[in-house]
């Protein structure tokens, strides 16, 4: 099973969630196949008004058109649910404003040896010291140190979209993807590592998104560390869902 | 008989009679008309019964009867805005598996068509 993991003889997905962003769909398409010859590239349409699809689908694609907007979360769970139906060995997920730089994938599937999940991360090294407000930096801190110690592992950016998974981790992510706020980064972890699966990180660089950073006024930051905490409490004390009961158990 | 006891008794005879007439006409499930229709009788027997409101407050030390009956008033409201709240969160789930499940099956008939299934 682990050796199917080896980048060369694995099927690897990418899944791209994308919500109108026909202005960087194709870009990152296309980088990704150039960088990655060998994989097969998902764009999921999460409902968008532009022309999104089409775009995806120009720069060689596959496209799944979501109906209407499900969130991050409901194109990921129906990425990952392609990704098993189609008995892929390796699910990725990249962002379609291309903040992910795709030739840190072969980086990132190679530490499949020792964990089911990999998330790139930003900030591993402290590196980029990203001035953020206080309330903003304690939410971070708070959930770099929660998710850290459940996973046994040194995680500081829980929050990253950029991430791979194994087919005991897309089993548990196809069957039940959290789609509400930050459901769709901590929630969807902790219910990974809840399940058995093991989680652990490498350090990428981000490149600054196309579009505008969101604004970070202090008021938005406490709500933003209001929302991570009771994101994070509620997963942490969850019952599972009905469809993961039976690996939940398995692995207590 | 009382201008409040009248009162009483038209409110839960309306609620009656729009249930039945929903019913009737396949516009409300059953399992929704049963709580409305309990919580209509209930007003009938207070209406028709005086003694009873007063008797409720007196077991549960209410000095005034008419605070029970907004009490419980508002706790069936409470709870039935809560059922709702439950039942739509349910709806958004299904919604959304269905949405996701058409996503794929779009697909995979596109893919048929042009005949290049992976």
């Amino acid at each position: 099973m682990r050796g199917m993991n080896q980048p060369s003889d694995a099927r690897v997905l990418v899944i791209v969630p994308a919500w109108n962003e026909q202005g960087s769909v194709a870009a990152t398409v296309e980088e990704i196949r150039a960088t990655n010859p060998t994989v097969d590239v998902l764009v999921v349409d999460d409902g968008s008004l532009d022309a999104t699809a089409a775009e995806a689908a120009r720069a060689g694609a596959l496209v799944c058109r979501l109906p209407f907007n499900v969130g991050v979360g409901g194109a990921m769970r129906a990425g990952y649910r392609y990704a098993i139906r189609h008995d892929y060995d390796v699910a990725v997920q990249i962002d379609a404003d291309g903040q992910h730089d795709p030739r840190f994938l072969a980086k990132l599937q190679h530490r499949l040896e020792d964990a089911d999940v990999v998330i790139g991360a930003r900030f591993a090294e402290g590196s980029q010291t990203y001035h953020a407000s206080f309330p903003r930096r304690a939410a971070m801190r708070m959930l770099a140190s929660v998710m850290s110690r459940r996973a046994g592992t040194r995680l500081t950016d829980v929050t990253s979209g950029y991430r791979v998974a194994n087919r005991r981790a897309m089993e548990v992510f196809a069957a039940h993807y959290p789609a509400e706020y930050l459901g769709d980064t901590v929630e969807s972890l902790v219910i990974a590592l809840r399940c058995g699966c093991s989680v652990t990180q490498e350090p990428v660089d981000m490149r600054p998104r196309t579009v505008g950073e969101a604004s970070q006024t202090p008021v938005k930051a406490a709500v933003y560390l209001a929302r991570v905490f009771v994101a994070l409490f509620l997963s942490l004390v969850r019952r599972p869902p009905r469809e993961l009961r039976a690996m939940w158990r398995e692995s207590r | 008989m009382k201008a409040t006891d009248i009162l009483g008794l038209a409110g839960a005879g309306t609620v009656l009679l729009v249930m039945f007439e929903m019913l009737r006409r396949h516009r409300l499930r059953e399992k929704y008309a049963v709580l409305w229709c309990v919580v209509a009788v209930a007003v009938v027997a207070v209406a028709l019964v005086p003694g009873l409101l007063q008797g409720m407050a007196d077991v549960v030390g209410v000095e005034v009867p008419a605070n029970l009956l907004f009490f419980l008033a508002s706790m069936v409201l409470l709870l039935l805005s809560v059922q709702l709240s439950y039942e739509l969160g349910r709806l958004e789930e299904k919604t959304r598996t269905l949405a996701e499940e058409v996503a794929l099956l779009r697909l995979e008939v596109e893919q048929q068509r042009t005949g290049d299934t992976p």
